[in-house]
């Protein structure tokens, strides 16, 4: 065991959030066509009510933290709150389009010590990357932002969200980070926004791209083991935790709510009214997402993927039972392995229960 | 101490001030350091006297005195051992960036009094 799997293990005994996600803003200079955010300003926290939380956050003993948006250089008083974050020695990630970020910006953070900055890049194309950002001219910049904080010596991941637009350009994204000399994650899931609307979802890539995904061997390493049947399940795995959300990590909303996780928004507490130890140790909501195991989910407790499958319960909240399988983690399973998942074969079983044959009267 | 140096034994050697790097992330969970250096990622995590020594690294308390006020009493044992064991951790930490290390007191180090 790693020792940063070590501490993590030791922050779940000891009940301590070590990760957390916080956007800042959900204010945006770009409108990407995917993106689960209402871009307006609902009455964001302040500077000081930023900087309390993080010292809160720091009393509880978080160690990362996410700092994201929206975009978060849209805050003036971003550098403050990384100065106050970086004053209290947490390990800081921040997440950026880029747009913003000149050599300045870049040298003012490498000399507050942030560990790594991810930009989210589309595609190696103006054309492309631009249609989704609906913002012209966005690509140059992001590109320009990422050389300026490579000067600097800072730790820059390309983070390539693919949905239908742009998943024939992945190879492309790559091999620009490749010649930038930054790191390159892939990320195929699309979210439903947080008013629950999931009109975006018609934007996910198609099943057999995604098989086409997992089979890059630059993308998983090994593709025979990466796609290789789920082994069966042992007690381990059903006593075992669905995910950190709620557990060693939560979100904060740049209005002070506090969710299990940015993709789970199922409201546990708010710290314009509570501290933020009180929600962690006494939310109702972040107990019951605690209670759960392995083997208290209906569906994928059955299921041959139990012990490998990605499910997200949050994802599966949104679907509406956090127990429940998220289809989109059963089509990621199945695509992997080709092994349908135990919730694919109970809607084939459903669709197929009615009459084969309808006959209908003519008259 | 004016001189900046300690004896040790017949020879003389130069007295250390230590403070922490400001490139650093740290957390005191459950009575263990965790430490992670933003220039490279590494991890580190420390025991209990590492633990006592890092939190001391200020930059204006010797090395030496770290180790006569707070490690020997604290954990009991010899200052001769602990001051080895003491000099060797700093070493290893200077080396990856984590701890800055001075013959002359260190004024602006750590973004942080304290983790």
């Amino acid at each position: 065991m790693s020792l940063l799997a070590e501490m993590n293990q030791k922050a779940l005994g000891l009940g301590i959030p070590i990760s957390v996600h916080l956007d800042i803003t959900y204010r945006c200079n770009e409108r990407c066509v995917h993106c689960y955010l209402d871009h307006d300003d609902h009455g964001e926290m302040t500077t000081a009510e930023i900087k309390d939380i993080l010292d809160q956050l720091s009393d509880a003993g978080v160690f990362f933290l996410t700092l994201s948006g929206g975009e978060v250089l849209m805050r003036r008083d971003f550098f403050e709150i990384v100065e106050h974050a970086r004053r209290l020695l947490f390990n800081v990630k921040v997440k950026t389009n880029g747009v913003m970020i000149r050599e300045p910006q870049a040298r003012r953070i490498r000399e507050l010590g942030v560990e790594q900055i991810q930009i989210s890049v589309y595609s190696h194309r103006p054309e492309i990357h631009d249609a989704i950002t609906k913002l012209p001219g966005s690509l140059k910049r992001t590109v320009e932002a990422i050389r300026f904080l490579k000067s600097q010596g800072l730790k820059v991941v390309i983070a390539n969200v693919l949905m239908a637009g742009n998943f024939f350009d992945n190879a492309g994204v790559m091999e620009l980070a490749k010649e930038l000399g930054v790191a390159y994650t892939l990320d195929p899931t699309i979210t439903p926004k947080m008013d629950g609307d999931t009109s975006i979802l018609a934007l996910r890539i198609p099943g057999s791209e995604l098989k086409q995904v997992f089979r890059t061997e630059e993308l998983v390493g090994d593709v025979e083991e990466f796609c290789a049947p789920p082994p069966a399940p042992g007690e381990d795995i059903m006593d075992g935790l669905p995910c950190s959300a709620g557990h060693t990590a939560c979100y904060i909303s740049p209005y002070g709510d506090v969710f299990p996780c940015v993709q789970f928004p199922l409201p546990s507490g708010n710290l314009r009214r509570q501290r933020f130890a009180d929600i962690w140790q006494n939310s109702s909501q972040l107990k019951e997402v605690r209670s759960i195991r392995a083997r208290d989910l209906p569906t994928c407790s059955t299921c041959a993927h139990v012990g490998t499958c990605t499910r997200c319960p949050g994802l599966a909240y949104m679907e509406g039972n956090m127990r429940g399988p998220s289809t989109a983690d059963c089509e990621k399973s199945f695509q992997r392995t080709g092994i349908p998942s135990a919730n694919m074969l109970s809607r084939l079983r459903a669709s197929v229960s009615g009459p084969l044959i309808q006959i209908q009267s003519m008259a | 101490m004016g001189d900046n140096t300690i004896a040790a034994g017949d020879n003389v050697i130069a007295e250390k001030y230590i403070a922490r790097s400001s490139a650093i992330a740290a957390r005191l969970i459950g009575g263990e350091m965790m430490i992670m250096s933003a220039v490279d990622s590494t991890f580190f995590t420390l025991n209990e006297v590492a633990t006592v020594i890092w939190q001391a690294a200020d930059g204006r308390t010797p090395l030496s005195d770290i180790v006569t006020n707070r490690i020997c009493p604290e954990f009991e044992v010899d200052t001769e051992q602990a001051g080895r064991d003491a000099e060797q951790f700093v070493s290893d930490l200077s080396q990856h960036g984590i701890l800055v290390v001075s013959e002359k007191p260190i004024t602006s180090a750590s973004p942080s009094e304290a983790a």
